[in-house]
């Protein structure tokens, strides 16, 4: 499935300047894109903006060439209808994953599953168990997210929202919060849920886990300035601001 | 025809032409000789008035049934149509005919002064009442007479027993009441003495509804008749009543009785020395253990009803402040901020006697249960606000992204959240609840505190009743706040779990 963002404003009520600015990328089918970039570049902000989370003033959001959310000729309605549809294809984890508390492992991934799509509770269950052995969860499906680690959490998350079985998958921060030691988990994660041929987009700081990625996008100020594969941004930057955020970074 | 079903026939029929009882109204509250409960028989409710109205309603061909309420809101209940009649020391006085038709006097008393004897400073006259500290009964004549002559008047809500308790104490320096209250309550004891004088006569009528012509003129004539065949002088003096005041109101030149004050010297013996707690924990306390039961299944009744109430429209309230339209919003605030700024018993006042000016008539449990219900849904609703802004903002985007509904997400993602936050605040509401439904005996309902006090009046016993109306309240309350601990541990079971 591929994910279209064309010309994304959003402009924070109180700044000087909008956090996008026309921003634009197409993703794809199955890619795995890391977006890269300063902090305040819009790297969360464009995320939150395709899952409906924030309005944005101008631009358009597509999913395999189908507009979900920015047409401005439809009633409140049909535009309520538009992100509920879009939301059933468009999945997140969040930078601080959101877990719900008083929920184990298991009961995390199957409540959406059997309150949204009106899955039994048993096939549910299946599917979530199913998922967290994918993720080396295996043993922990009883288990309160207070009681697991920043890593177990992260791969809950992630299991949490492939049991929606989301087309596109967005990632706020993975490895932000968890221990260097940790981080390899997360990109092991990404790579079994590539197999799987969903759309992965990760906003991430992190170069090691960018390099990780098939493909990388570096934002600043709101706009996309470089993009391709990490060999080629990564390696030989073409833009000054990639340069010298390799050099900060690196 | 089958013999059951003729009488059935016959006892509906009966039933039928019955005439309709005659329910009077009066506050145990207040006490000997007036209406009370037999110290020795708490279940029995006795006093001269009680023995009035039975002798009313039999030459009415009818009984009379009691109901109970505050004496100073009698007037409003008799407006409201809880009762028939006022018969309970109401004073003949101008206010009165204001907003009740009075019958004849049924009794006559002149005002007496009560002071700690041997005490040099106390006042002995009217004049020397200035500036002193007056106890007496609100709303009596005794208070009228008492202001006029610059008392500092302190009136008691509570029993006559708070009244002389209090001069004893030392926390006043006279009581002016009628002299048959002073023989009931003063002159029991040595560590008080009688000052007599022409201080002003007090006499008490039944009070009926202002259209009620017809039933005062049927008791007027009743009492003609009482007192034409000596029947009330005979009663008056059982009880110890028959005043030079009230000879001469009946017209009668005996001004001293003839018969022996039994019921009197049964009251002095009863309560004139009370025996040691231990003894009364032993002989009396069990036969009042059924009236404190009576009470606390009201209490308990009442209060689980108005939490039940308070905590549905408590969640509506934090609902819609937390998630509604501005409208909603400023509706739920305006709720919130009215009920919980404004005095509970005021609430239940405007509910029990103020709505029926506009057709609302409520019953007595029904006002109560809502006043109280109305008045704890504001305090819940905070607490629930409360409970659901401590979930995590994250938490509804989480749901959103999920695409729960809103329902879905208040219902399995914030509610059992809030709920765990919000359950210690509502323990404590629920116990605040339970002791504020003292409130509901305003409306003629005797719950705990009300059969505590007055029960404390008519046995003169307010310590040890006290404790045992306490450990009531506590037997009451204590299951709740465990059942509330575990409840609560259940919903953090999560954050107890060992790590898996």
């Amino acid at each position: 499935m591929t994910l279209k963002v064309t010309g994304l404003v959003r402009h924070h009520a109180g700044n000087a300047e909008p956090t996008l600015k026309g921003l634009s990328f197409d993703l794809p089918t199955g890619t795995l894109t890391a977006l890269l970039g300063r902090s305040g570049a819009g790297k969360s902000t464009v995320l939150r903006c395709v899952m409906g989370l924030e309005p944005f003033e101008a631009g358009t959001v597509e999913i395999d060439g189908v507009v979900v959310q920015g047409t401005n000729d439809v009633s409140p309605a049909q535009r309520a209808r538009q992100l509920n549809e879009a939301r059933a294809r468009l999945g997140l984890v969040f930078q601080a994953f959101e877990l719900f508390p008083h929920l184990s492992a298991l009961d995390n991934c199957t409540l959406a599953p059997m309150k949204v799509k009106g899955l039994g509770r048993s096939a549910a269950e299946a599917r979530a168990r199913s998922l967290l052995a994918q993720l080396g969860l295996e043993h922990h499906v009883g288990a309160f997210p207070e009681r697991l680690s920043g890593g177990q959490k992260q791969r809950v998350a992630i299991a949490r929202a492939l049991a929606m079985e989301p087309r596109v998958l967005l990632y706020d921060e993975p490895t932000s919060a968890l221990d260097p030691s940790l981080k390899g988990e997360v990109l092991q994660a990404l790579k079994r849920v590539d197999a799987t041929g969903v759309t992965q987009v990760v906003v991430t700081h992190d170069l090691a886990l960018a390099r990780g990625m098939e493909h990388v996008c570096v934002l600043d100020h709101g706009v996309v300035i470089e993009s391709g594969a990490p060999v080629q941004v990564l390696e030989a930057p073409q833009h000054d601001t990639t340069r010298a955020l390799l050099r900060d970074w690196g | 025809m089958r013999p059951w079903l003729l009488g059935a026939i016959v006892l509906s029929a009966t039933a039928w032409a019955a005439p309709p009882p005659l329910r009077w109204g009066a506050d145990g509250q207040g006490g000997a000789p007036f209406v009370f409960q037999d110290p020795m028989d708490p279940t029995r409710l006795i006093g001269f008035e009680v023995e009035l109205a039975d002798l009313l309603a039999q030459r009415l061909g009818t009984r009379a049934v009691p109901v109970a309420g505050p004496w100073d809101k009698l007037l409003e209940l008799l407006a409201r149509g809880d009762f028939d009649v006022a018969l309970n020391g109401i004073e003949v006085a101008a206010e009165k005919k204001r907003v009740a038709l009075l019958s004849r006097p049924y009794f006559a008393a002149a005002e007496v002064l009560t002071v700690r004897r041997a005490d040099p400073s106390a006042p002995r006259s009217l004049e020397a009442l200035k500036d002193k500290r007056v106890g007496t009964l609100p709303g009596s004549l005794a208070e009228r007479i008492a202001q006029r002559f610059g008392a500092d008047v302190r009136t008691y809500e509570g029993g006559q027993d708070e009244i002389y308790e209090d001069l004893k104490l030392g926390r006043t320096d006279a009581v002016l009441l009628d002299e048959v209250i002073a023989a009931y309550y003063g002159e029991l004891d040595e560590a008080f003495e009688t000052v007599r004088g022409d201080f002003g006569v007090v006499e008490y009528a039944i009070a009926a509804r202002l259209d009620d012509q017809p039933r005062i003129d049927a008791l007027d004539a009743a009492l003609g008749a009482l007192i034409a065949d000596g029947s009330l002088r005979r009663l008056y003096e059982r009880w110890g009543l028959w005043t030079p005041a009230t000879a001469r109101l009946f017209g009668d030149s005996a001004l001293t009785p003839r018969g022996p004050a039994i019921e009197y010297e049964r009251w002095k013996a009863a309560v004139g020395h009370l025996p040691p707690f231990w003894e009364r924990a032993r002989t009396r306390y069990p036969s009042y253990l059924p009236l404190f039961v009576k009470g606390a299944v009201l209490t308990l009744l009442a209060s689980l009803s108005a939490m039940a109430l308070a905590i549905a429209l408590g969640v509506l309230l934090a609902m819609g402040r937390r998630f509604g339209p501005a409208v909603v919003r400023a509706a739920c605030v305006a709720y919130i901020e009215f009920f919980r700024g404004t005095p509970l018993l005021v609430q239940l006042t405007m509910i029990y006697f103020g709505l029926p000016e506009l057709g609302v008539r409520l019953d007595p449990f029904f006002a109560g249960v809502l006043a109280l219900g109305l008045n704890y849904a504001a305090a819940e609703a905070e607490n629930y606000r409360a409970g659901l802004e401590s979930v995590h903002r994250g938490q509804l985007e989480a749901s959103q992204v999920l695409g729960l509904s809103t329902l879905q997400t208040l219902r399995f993602v914030v509610g059992p959240q809030a709920v765990r936050i919000s359950i210690p605040p509502m323990t404590n509401d629920f116990i605040a609840l339970l002791k504020d439904s003292s409130l509901i005996s305003v409306v003629t309902l005797t719950e705990l505190t009300k059969t505590y006090t007055t029960l404390a009046n008519s046995t003169r016993d307010h310590l040890g009743l006290g404790l045992l109306v306490a450990l009531f309240y506590l037997l009451v309350g204590l299951p709740f706040a465990r059942l509330a601990r575990v409840v609560e541990a259940r919903f953090a079971q999560h954050l107890k779990r060992e790590p898996t």
